[in-house]
């Protein structure tokens, strides 16, 4: 548990605690997050290249794809796009990998669909300023943002009562490993001492899309400021088209980073899982407290966020 | 009563050497846990890679009792911020902006750089000196990119030996890179002054934990990209 702490207070001091003013940038990534920062700077620079040429060559849009591509990939591989907040959704819901794959994938197509509908909207229709898209992006922000804590809040509830049942729940004893993998069948047949009627009901229960929807809405509203260059960028050269195509192609490797970190966190969730269904009492607790803490987590990004101590993008201007 | 399965050690009184072996594995678990968890969170906070780039050419002016006035600079935006920021504005010919119809975005951004020091730090002797608002600014439009022009001029007139002028964003969200061809020059200075300009030496974002080190003490990570303007005059 103590390291546990300790990586969450690491974890804290990294984004900086709240309250405190926000004077120093944060040390530079070095090794891998730095290569990775390198490369998204890369295609991040070629992306207005990369239309210039598919301006003039219709062949040069296959170029303008792959970086689009490339760019979405690496980008999603730095901060923002809501790697944290699905991983610690997903972690705390102990979502299956399917349903973190249709997460991630949700979330960067609306990315990108809100990137167009602004752009869109905002330059054809309203023949918006940048200054203008920049207020309809912090506006966008605030809301995605508000979201993040809302849907970490409700969690915290549902994975705070889960944890204070399990630390006081000491009647029944029968293993409830099992509800965690299965809660999506009713099996639930316990009497009226067991504390376990709040679990599958509220825990996860069958839902489809609508389960998660706020995950995805929350963490999908912000449009990346690449695809807004790119779309901005294409519109000026007059071929809004590529722009649009080039961003749908951003999404997808967005979405495909963010598919494979949310497939590690329910990994390692299904890890914790299993381990703790040999029949622990303490291990049962702190998966709990950990889901408490993921809970904890996803409001802090949110409000940090909000805040403006952490940045997720920023706007040119 | 217990059904089987889990036992509940805090209630419990006995099974010590049990938990012991418990408490090994909650170890490891937790250790895996939490590297997870530090990997999730640690979301780099700050930007680090450069959105904007910018090309700077800047003079130093001399009065005649060859004290510096002020540092001139024109800075050519980048294609991607040049047709972002001139979107939606109202212009006579396509493709082209006069002076005139870049003159609210110009006022903005004029406005705006005004909190970040407008990314100027210039030093006298070693100490940091103080410069008034911007004059003479404006903003063309040549070739597709936004190129400001404007004037810093120092809170009062410097006489020093060691002059030095640095442009760069600590936070490298821009990325300011001096001009191939005439990048600096020195206008009505003492003929004795030298004038020279370091350009960063070929940093990498790569470098890793001794930049970092280096740079989270000097507490900004945009001057491993700055170029630094000097002057010495006699």
């Amino acid at each position: 548990m103590l390291l546990l702490q300790g990586a969450i207070d690491a974890a804290f001091a990294q984004m900086g605690p709240l309250g405190a003013p926000r004077a120093v940038p944060p040390p530079p990534p070095s090794g891998i997050m730095g290569w990775i920062l390198a490369k998204q700077a890369e295609f991040y620079r070629a992306l207005t290249g990369g239309i210039r040429a598919a301006k003039t060559d219709n062949t040069a849009v296959a170029g303008l794809l792959g970086i689009s591509f490339l760019y979405g990939v690496f980008h999603a591989a730095g901060p923002g796009h809501g790697k944290a907040v699905i991983s610690s959704y997903l972690f705390a819901n102990n979502e299956t990998w399917r349903r973190g794959v249709v997460l991630s994938f949700a979330s960067a197509l609306l990315q990108a669909l809100v990137a167009i509908a602004l752009v869109g909207i905002a330059a054809l229709v309203f023949q918006a300023t940048a200054k203008m898209m920049g207020d309809a992006v912090r506006i966008i922000e605030i809301v995605s943002y508000s979201l993040i804590i809302a849907v970490g809040a409700r969690l915290l509830w549902v994975k705070g009562r889960a944890f204070i049942s399990e630390l006081r729940g000491g009647e029944d004893d029968h293993d409830h490993g099992s509800h965690d993998h299965h809660h999506h069948h009713d099996h639930h047949h316990h009497d009226a001492t067991c504390h376990h009627e709040l679990e599958p009901a509220q825990l996860a229960g069958p839902g489809g899309w609508r389960r998660g929807l706020s995950a995805i809405i929350a963490v999908g509203l912000r449009p990346c400021s690449g695809a807004i260059l790119v779309l901005v960028f294409a519109l000026a050269q007059g071929i809004l088209w590529a722009g649009i195509g080039a961003t749908f192609l951003m999404g997808l490797g967005t979405a495909i980073t963010v598919a494979i970190i949310a497939t590690i966190a329910v990994g390692a969730r299904d890890f914790a899982g299993r381990i703790v269904r040999s029949g622990d009492g303490w291990g049962m607790l702190m998966l709990r407290g950990i889901e408490v803490a993921a809970a904890v987590l996803i409001i802090a990004f949110g409000a940090l966020l909000l805040a403006g101590y952490m940045a997720s993008e920023r706007m040119f201007i | 009563m217990r059904l089987g399965g889990i036992n509940r050690p805090w209630r419990d009184a006995a099974n010590s050497s049990q938990s012991w072996y418990d408490f090994i594995s909650m170890k490891y678990i937790a250790r895996f846990l939490a590297a997870v968890f530090l990997s999730l969170a640690c979301t780099v906070p700050a930007l680090a890679h450069p959105h904007v780039w910018v090309t700077v050419t800047s003079q130093i002016v001399y009065a005649a009792d060859g004290s510096a006035t002020g540092v001139r600079q024109s800075w050519i935006f980048d294609e991607g911020y040049s047709a972002f920021a001139t979107t939606g504005l109202p212009h006579k010919t396509a493709g082209a902006f006069t002076r005139e119809e870049l003159a609210e975005l110009t006022k903005e951004v004029v406005t705006n750089l005004k909190d970040s020091d407008y990314y100027t730090y210039a030093k006298a002797d070693g100490k940091d000196l103080e410069f008034r608002e911007p004059v003479d600014y404006w903003q063309e439009y040549k070739k597709e990119l936004l190129t400001l022009h404007f004037t810093l001029l120092f809170a009062s007139p410097v006489k020093a030996k060691d002059l030095t002028v640095e442009v760069y964003d600590p936070t490298y969200y821009i990325d300011f890179a001096f001009a191939d061809k005439d990048p600096v020059a020195l206008i009505s200075a003492p003929a004795q002054c030298k004038l020279s300009l370091h350009k960063p030496e070929g940093v990498s974002m790569t470098q890793g934990p001794a930049l970092s080190d280096a740079a989270a003490a000097s507490g900004n990570w945009g001057v491993n990209f700055a170029s630094k303007i000097a002057v010495a005059c006699p």
